[in-house]
Order: C-alpha cells, then structure tokens, then sequence
C-alpha cells in the first residue's frame, strides 16, 4: 500500500473509528475511493477499526455489492429485476456476453469493460435497462447492444 | 457525559423555541417567495425519468428562462416521481388560472420551444388560446386519464410537485407540523391511540399494525439509556421501488413519522437502512438528516421541549435477506446480515441489544398524515382491516407503467385495465404477481379481488411492499417461478437448512421441469419441498420463498403438465 492510499484509508478510519455500526460504511467508502475493496487496504482498515480480516472478508463475501476485485474501466450493469427480467433482459444479456466474449461477473481481456446483473434499479418504467458508468440505456433490445458498446469503445479509440 | 445544568438547559429550550418559530417562518418565506411566480415548470427527476434523461430536460428549460428573461416569473422545480414513469421524462406546466398542463417523453431539445409557444404568451392571460405545434401537441398527456384520477395520493401527495430539496417547501405544506401538534397538543399516550385508531398497518408486506408495534415498544424499558426507531428502506423486491421514490422524493416525511414514533414510545434515535443501489434516495435522506440538524428539528430539547432525538443513515449492501427485521440490525451493527430466531423480538432486543422498532418507508411517510388530518380521516378510506391507501409500483407488461396509489381495496382490474391502460402488447392479460419474490400470482380470473391483506393472503399471495408485476399470455409462469426461485435461492444467507437446501433442491428440480425433463414425481416433490420450507425456515425469506412456485402451480398447473415429460404421462407415472 503506498503513502498515498494509506492516506485516503486514514481519512475514512478517522471519520468511522468508535462509531457504531461503522464497518460495512467504511467498506463502501473504501470501494468508493478505489472502486472495489483492495485487500492491504482493507487488511489496514480493519487493524485501525479493531475488526479482524476474517470479519471483513465474510462481509465482503456476503454482499453483493462489495467487488473484491478491480472491475474493468466501464462498468456494465444489466438489471434483472422482474420487470426487466419478463421484458426481455436475458436476450440483452446475452447478446452482450457475445458482443464482449465475456461472461457476466467478468472483465474483458483489455480491461475495458466488466459486465455485471444486478437486482432492480429503481426505473422499471424504462425496462429493460442497461447502465454503463452511470448512463442509462432503456428500453434495450438485443440489435441495440452493439452500437450502445461501440459508443464507448469510440471513447478509447477502438 | 456531563450532566446539564437547569440554566443550561432552559437556555437550550429558549433556543429551541426560537428555532420552531424559524421554522415556521421558513414555511411562511416560501409561500411569499413563491406567490411572486406567474408559472411554474416542474420537470420529474426521480429516478426513473432522470435516467431517460429528466437532468437535461431540466437544464434545457433553465437555459430557455434565462434567454427569455422569465426566471423572476416562472419558477422551475426538479420534482420527485410524478408517477407515470412510462412516458417519463414528465413535465408539468401550471400558469395561474389555467388548467395544468401535461407533457410526456420529454427531451431537452423542445424545452426551449415549450417556454416560448406554451409559457411565454400564456402569462398573465388566462383566457388566451394555447396554440402548440404539431409536435409539441402530440406530446400531451391528458391529466384525465383513469392512471391520474384513480389515483389517492396521501404519501405521495407532494411529491411530484415540490422541490424535495427545500425544507421550507416542506414547512409550507404542512411538514413538521404534525411533529409539533404531538409535542404540544398531544401526550405520547395519545399519539399511541390515533395511531392504533387508525388502522395503520406496516407496509413492507407484514401488515403488522402499527400502533400494537409502537405500544410494544412505549411499554420497553430504555436499556442503557437507549431505544432505537429504525426505517427499513432495504426495499429489496426486484420490480419494486416505492421506497426509492418516496425519500427520493422528499425524506423529511420519513423522518418526521419517526420522530412522532421517538415521541409517543419514548425511543431516543433512529437509524435510517437504505438501499445502496439507491443513490438519490440516499443523498436526500443525507440532506434530510443535515437540513434537520440545522434547523434544530433534529438534536436536544427540540422546540424547546424535552423531547431529544437524533437520525443516522446507514447503506445496505445488496442482500435482499437484510430487509427482514432481525438481518437488518445484525447489518445495521456492522455484521453478515443473517437473520436470528424470535423471540426475543426487536422491542425486547433490538439493535445493539436494546429495544427497537422497525418499519418501512412508506408506513413512516403515512404517520404525520395521520396526526395532521386524524384517525378518523385515515380509516375513512380503504377496508374493514386494511385502512388507508398503498403505493405500488405497477409494472411489467402495462401501458401505465408506474408509481401509483390507490385506496385499499381497489380491485386488480381497476389497477391493471383502468390505472395501468390495459397489457401493453395489446395481448390478453394473464396475471399480476405482487409480493415480489415472497408473493405469489393472481390470475386473471381473480381480477375482481379486492388489494388488501387478507384477500391476498386467502389466494396464496401478499400484499408485499408493493411490486405488481402485469403479465401478458405470452409469459410462461414456470418461467417466472424458476426467476423468483432463482432469485431467493441466490439470496438465501444459507443460515437455515431448509433455506439453504430447499430452495437449491427445488430449482433443481423446476429447472428439470421447464426443460421439459421433469416427471408428475418431482411435482409432488416440488410441492413437499415447499410445504417443508414454508414450515421450517428460520425467517421470512425462507418461509416464503416457494410462494411464487406454489401458487403458479395452483392457478396455472396445465403450464407445468404440459412440460412434463411424454413417455411418463404414458406410463401414467
């Protein structure tokens, strides 16, 4: 761990440390500041809060929203929530894997992209949808899935 | 800690006196403040519409005022859900005196068109024509549609109509008001009784009441010092998002039922638990917590009385198990949510082993109604055993896709053909499934059942938070059985045996099923498995998780019959 992620630790354990409850708010601002929990930091953290490793990695491992390791560059996230689930979101899902020659819970080879499903986010009105680093895609249909990651691949020059 | 002294804390009442008038004051500046306004553009950035692209809409129009010099004459407000999130982004125009407007699938590219056609020559002329292009006029949604004026909005009244950034618009319509009947016109006892009165039953699926909870509580002695109010805002039912819009919609009705709660059970503080996949909602309940803090709502000797109390915000992390009681404190302490047996029940032991009490989002939004209109008004509405009204989120294969609310009781046709327009494929509809992964269908032969508890549990269903689900002839309901299964299997915390096992063994066998592998047996296997696991599971995720199986199996079972294997129908095995 170098000078400057100790740094960014130390300042989440001193707005947490002696506060009740605080583990699992200090593991979302520690994925917040790196965009997973890397473990040294987390190793650190736990020292400073007094939580053993074996506590923190049974927490990690036991939410979904906790990565333990580095996602790729854009994060894709396809929402399985039922609404999107019975308009069509397994077709999109698959035609991505496909597009990207990554299953979901992985990252491409070139680090760009990490496909992720998760459970409902809170616009079903638009479903099926589709979030890639925080822009929404409703209304997705499998033929649009190619030029939706052709946007991003434009970004990086590709 | 060190003890006060009575001069200390008289100076801290008179503060707090000061601070109740401020505040009231706030409410009074905003109506000033906003009788000035000839127009008001509110624009929907709830989730829904924000991720179709509410912000930009929003932005178009602020630009639009600038360049046609009406900031001072038309106010533009970024508003919570306005409900009908099919035809989002929405923006609603209102000019004094006129009939308000609206306009559905918004982009930011007509904005400016909208402000100079519709805005512009219509202020101050209430009687002028209102003359829009062709395109402009084929974005109109009529305000007469049944999804409107079916509706009962009591939780959801301001939300898409008021800025849930701004405290003093709260104020203005009556926020903290209730609060403060309680702390001055009302004993704890009393705000006990209208509450119980009411018929207030808890809206995260239970139906516990309300007042029998609270009562439970106020009867706990404080242990350390302590009791605890918690708002349960781990909405975790794939489909739904009643709770998502509610604080993102405005959190101080949330936190001022809980304050009501902290009054009338003698509870110290409160913990909100939200949803981490819910960014919106958590600032505002941040923000919430901040603007209260400032104006002295939240803190010691508030108002000037001797009711203290204090809020905190804690993320979920994405297991669906913390939204039962007992997972979400063990979460709430910092730990692997998994749930434990009761008794002892929260209001013996609660988090951090002192009394608490637990409810949903949308049961707090209703309380400081309740207080500000009466028992009486509340119960005046809904059934004989469920009172008031309930928010759904109505989705799925629907035209009216949306947040809505409606008064206990409506029946499932009124919500799907008249609220919701119809399937929108065009399509027979087949059924709802309402109780997300705990809940179950109810088929389109059901359609005059009223929603409400007890009818939803006498079919084998729930009411749930809230999650309707339409579904057209083209949805297969193993299918969408396998899917709920599939889902609480993944979530199971794997504490419990029948859990943990059940559920795995059961999607062995419906996946065997749905590939048209499965034998009449392994139905029957199904069905024990289920029996065992409603019986057996140590919570409520285990307890209801071959819901949707079994009453898919009841309602729909020609869909399993017709997959089972051929040659064993022959053998008539």
């Amino acid at each position: 761990m170098n000078e400057e992620n100790k740094e960014k630790v130390d300042a989440i354990i001193r707005k947490w440390n002696g506060k009740r409850g605080a583990l699992i708010m200090a593991l979302h601002e520690l994925q917040g500041a790196f965009g997973y929990v890397p473990w040294d930091e987390a190793l650190y953290l736990g020292q400073s809060l007094g939580v053993p490793m074996a506590k923190i990695y049974e927490c990690l491992t036991f939410y979904n929203y906790f990565k333990v390791k580095a996602p790729g560059k854009y994060v894709i996230s396809i929402c399985d929530g039922t609404a999107c689930h019975i308009k069509g979101s397994t077709g999109v899902l698959e035609e991505l894997e496909k597009e990207l020659g990554v299953p979901a819970g992985t990252t491409t080879d070139d680090g760009l992209f990490y496909i992720q499903v998760v459970r409902c986010l809170g616009c079903c009105g638009l479903a099926p949808v589709m979030v890639i680093n925080g822009v929404t895609y409703g209304k997705m249909t499998p033929d649009k899935v190619k030029s939706v990651i052709n946007e991003w691949r434009a970004k990086e020059g590709k | 800690m060190v003890e006060m002294t009575p001069e200390q804390i008289e100076k801290l009442k008179a503060v707090g006196r000061m601070q109740k008038d401020k505040l009231l004051q706030m409410g009074k500046d905003f109506v000033t403040n906003n009788e000035k306004y000839e127009a008001t553009i509110f624009t929907c950035n709830a989730t829904s519409c924000h991720s179709g692209g509410g912000q930009s809409v929003y932005e178009a129009f602020k630009a639009a005022l600038e360049t046609a010099g009406l900031t001072d004459k038309v106010r533009l407000v970024a508003t919570g859900c306005m409900g009908l999130c099919a035809a989002g982004p929405m923006t609603r125009i209102e000019i004094k005196g006129r009939k308000p407007f609206l306009y559905k699938e918004m982009t930011a590219d007509v904005a400016h068109l909208i402000v100079e056609q519709h805005v512009k020559p219509l202020l101050g002329k209430p009687e002028a024509e209102l003359k829009l292009a062709p395109h402009l006029q084929e974005k109109e949604l009529s305000m007469d549609l049944p999804f409107f004026t079916k509706q009962r909005r009591v939780v959801l009244k301001h939300l898409g109509s008021s800025d849930p950034e701004d405290l003093g618009e709260y104020v203005a319509n009556g926020g903290y008001q209730a609060l403060m009947k309680c702390l001055f016109e009302m004993t704890p006892q009393q705000v006990l009784d209208e509450i119980t009165k009411s018929g207030l039953r808890g809206r995260g699926g239970g139906g516990f009441p309300t007042g029998k909870k609270w009562a439970l509580l106020a009867n706990a002695p404080l242990v350390d010092g302590e009791k605890f109010i918690i708002c349960n805002g781990d909405e975790g039912d794939p489909g739904a998002y009643m709770d998502s819009c509610i604080l993102g919609g405005g959190a101080h009705a949330v936190l001022e039922g809980m304050m009501i709660a902290a009054y009338a059970t003698g509870a110290t503080s409160g913990w909100f638990y939200v949803r981490a996949e819910y960014p919106l909602a958590l600032e505002r309940v941040e923000l919430a917590i901040k603007q209260a803090k400032r104006a002295g709502i939240l803190g010691k000797n508030i108002f000037g009385t001797d009711f203290s109390f204090m809020a905190e915000l804690r993320y979920g992390a994405g297991a669906f198990v913390c939204g039962e009681e007992t997972a979400l404190m063990m979460s709430l302490e910092g730990n692997k949510g998994t749930p434990r047996p009761r008794p002892p029940y929260p209001t013996e032991k609660g988090l951090f082993q002192k009394p608490t009490i637990i409810n949903n989002v949308e049961t707090w939004a209703n309380v400081p109604q309740i207080i500000l209109n009466g028992a009486d008004w509340f119960s005046s509405v809904g059934t004989e055993t469920s009172k008031g009204t309930k928010v759904f989120a109505l989705t799925g294969k629907v035209k009216h896709s949306g947040l809505v609310e409606v008064p206990m009781g409506t029946t499932v046709r009124e919500m799907v053909e008249e609220v919701g327009g119809g399937t929108s494929t065009g399509k027979p509809f087949k059924a709802v499934q309402t109780g997300g992964p705990s809940g179950g269908v109810i088929p389109a032969k059901e359609l005059n059942l009223p929603l409400c508890y007890e009818e939803l549990k006498k079919i084998g269903s729930m009411m749930g938070s809230g999650g309707m689900i339409v579904m057209d002839e083209d949805d297969s309901m193993v299918e969408i059985a396998k899917f709920y299964l599939g889902f609480t299997v993944d979530e199971s915390c794997g504490k419990c045996a029948p859990c943990r096992l059940g559920g795995y063994q059961m999607l062995q066998l419906l996946t065997k099923v749905a590939k048209g592998e499965g034998t009449r047996k392994d139905l029957e296997k199904i069905k024990e498995i289920g029996s065992a696991m409603q019986k057996g599971s140590l919570c409520g995720l285990g307890q209801t998780s071959p819901n949707p199986v079994l009453s898919t199996m009841k309602y729909f079972p020609e869909e399993y019959e017709a997959l089972l294997k051929k040659d064993d129908e022959e053998k008539g095995c």
